[in-house]
């Protein structure tokens, strides 16, 4: 079993699963994954994949982004979208938002359907998969 | 958890100052220190002797990033004078100058020093602003929050929207914090920004018209912060001027065992209560409009000094972003969740309003040196405290004052209650 690390979540983003720990003792479930239950403090977990579902919480559009989201083309004229998306099975995680108009943020709505996609970042050596979601059909 | 807890032994602040808060080229933080260390000697109404001085705790955010400097502390310490005594850096990101107030004021009440210095202290300027973005992204979580695009004011404008849309509230509650934050401003002569909106509005007028410009007919403030381009969108539904400044600057805070007070203080301002929580990242919360360290933090302090939100004359608060006063203003009990942005509108919290919050002109309008704020914000309580605001002074027999003091978007906050007796 792979430990519950950022690599390991990486390494399943990497094949287009969306796996989370779930706690043995509580039934708690956490994406990102830990190797620490925070609810019940039990270092018995399992992997889980997890249903990339869920609504949409919270988001911005961001015009002055950090130098990773510059280094891929986003700026003033090109904002990206980034949001909080409440999955069905529970967890909240951050991701981009993509398939959307970045420019037009209220026509945007929080409580919208989404689901997960799985972007591509980084040149090279340093490609890799990066979680998203985009609204739902 | 037990939060009826007492300090072991009385803390009183005898002293109190800060540098100019802005970008201060030429200056190092070790500059802008000594500059608050004077201000903070100066105010100690019987003198201060520098070796009466027992410890120094420093709150600092990221030299290391900033200036590329780690081991800030007894940098500090020595430009000072204070070597060999202990110094120590402490940080949780922008609430590191109110955690270092908190390790200062626990160090006397346990008993181990009597005279304690307490300093915060930021240069941010040097870097450009991409680095600037990158060093406060540290504040996040770079595993999970800030690989998908987040950053400071992308948070705080996740919060904006989470909380308009709960309680259908208009953006420009938010905009009328920068007005009101930016008139407190203009009164404080240390603040980064001294002018109001409306003058911010006549010098780029006055300069369309030097140079054979056009400008739009802005017929007020309102319509100015409504402009794409004077007022551009940074993380939407944040502009530039709901954005707290890159700044430098320091502040320091002299603290004594109660007892010794008089000693140094004809009129001391007294720590009634005190309180810190932690939390999760943004996205590990159940809900964004809200920052619950802080309703933590201010229930643990309320409950140590034995008042509640209706008691406090006036406060400072974290606007690190618009967004964020109003959710303070609502999470420190003032207002009803939800409330917040409607007190604003009415000018509730005004200098001259029944619950005056960020007299200073906040982090907004006096600027954000990340690791200073926290301690700046106690400047303002002393001074606004002893009637010693000038200008700026709110009114009435202000006996009790709060701070609040957030890290990151909220993963630390740090609240504190003084006293003038």
């Amino acid at each position: 079993m792979l430990p519950f690390t950022r690599e390991a979540f990486q390494a399943y983003l990497d094949q287009q699963q969306l796996m989370a720990a779930r706690c043995d003792q509580c039934g708690a479930l956490h994406l990102p994954p830990r190797p620490l239950c925070p609810a019940c403090h039990s270092q018995e977990l399992s992997w889980t994949e997890v249903e990339g579902t869920g609504r949409l919480v919270a988001f911005t559009s961001v015009y002055v982004g950090p130098s990773t989201m510059v280094a891929a083309g986003y700026d003033r004229q090109h904002p990206y979208a980034v949001g909080v998306v409440e999955l069905d099975a529970g967890p909240r995680i951050s991701a981009q938002l993509v398939d959307l108009d970045a420019t037009k943020s209220e026509r945007v709505a929080i409580g919208q359907r989404l689901r997960v996609t799985y972007i591509e970042r980084g040149e090279g050596e340093a490609r890799h998969r990066a979680l998203a979601f985009a609204p739902e059909e | 958890m037990n939060n009826q807890r007492q300090l072991g032994r009385g803390v009183a602040v005898v002293g109190a100052g800060m540098s100019h808060f802005g970008v201060i080229t030429g200056k190092a933080s070790r500059d802008l220190f000594v500059e608050a260390f004077n201000a903070c000697r100066v105010s100690v109404d019987r003198g201060l002797d520098p070796t009466d001085i027992e410890a120094l705790y420093v709150g600092n955010y990221s030299s290391d990033l900033f200036e590329g400097q780690g081991h800030l502390a007894p940098i500090m310490a020595d430009w000072i004078g204070l070597t060999p005594r202990p110094a120590t850096r402490v940080e949780d990101a922008c609430a590191s100058g109110g955690a270092a107030l908190r390790q200062g004021i626990m160090a006397i009440a346990s008993g181990l020093y009597d005279v304690v210095l307490v300093g915060g202290v930021e240069k941010m300027s040097d870097l450009p602003i991409a680095g600037v973005t990158d060093a406060l992204a540290t504040a996040g979580d770079v595993l999970y929050e800030i690989p998908a695009g987040f950053t400071f004011p992308g948070f705080y404008a996740a919060m904006a929207t989470a909380y308009l849309n709960r309680y259908d509230a208009s953006a420009n509650a938010l905009l009328r914090v920068g007005i009101k934050n930016h008139d407190n401003g203009a009164l404080n002569p240390k603040a980064q920004f001294t002018d109001r909106i409306a003058d911010v509005m006549a010098s780029k007028r006055l300069k369309a018209e030097e140079k054979g410009y056009q400008l739009p007919d802005w017929p007020d403030e309102m319509a100015f912060l409504h402009d794409e381009r004077a007022n551009p969108r940074i993380a939407w539904p944040l502009r530039l001027f709901d954005c707290s400044p890159v700044s430098d600057g320091a502040a320091v805070l002299l603290l004594v065992a109660e007892e010794l007070a008089p000693r140094f203080s004809e009129a001391p301002v007294h720590v009634r209560g005190l309180g810190q929580a932690s939390d999760r990242a943004l996205h590990d919360r159940a809900e964004l409009t809200s920052i619950p360290a802080a309703r933590r933090a201010a229930e643990d302090a309320y409950a140590m000094a034995g008042v509640g939100p209706t008691d406090v004359k006036l406060a400072e608060v974290h606007d690190c972003f618009t967004i964020a006063e109003i959710i303070a203003s609502e999470d420190l009990g003032f207002f009803k969740p939800g409330q917040g942005h409607v007190a604003v509108e009415e000018g509730l919290t005004a200098r001259h309003g029944p619950q005056p919050i960020n007299s200073s002109g906040g982090l907004k309008a006096k600027g954000h040196p990340v690791g200073a704020s926290g301690v700046g914000q106690v400047v303002e309580i002393w001074k606004q405290l002893r009637g010693e605001a000038d200008q700026r002074q709110v009114e009435g027999d202000l006996d009790l004052a709060l701070t609040h003091n957030v890290g990151g978007t909220g993963q630390t906050c740090v609240v504190h209650i003084f006293e003038r007796r």
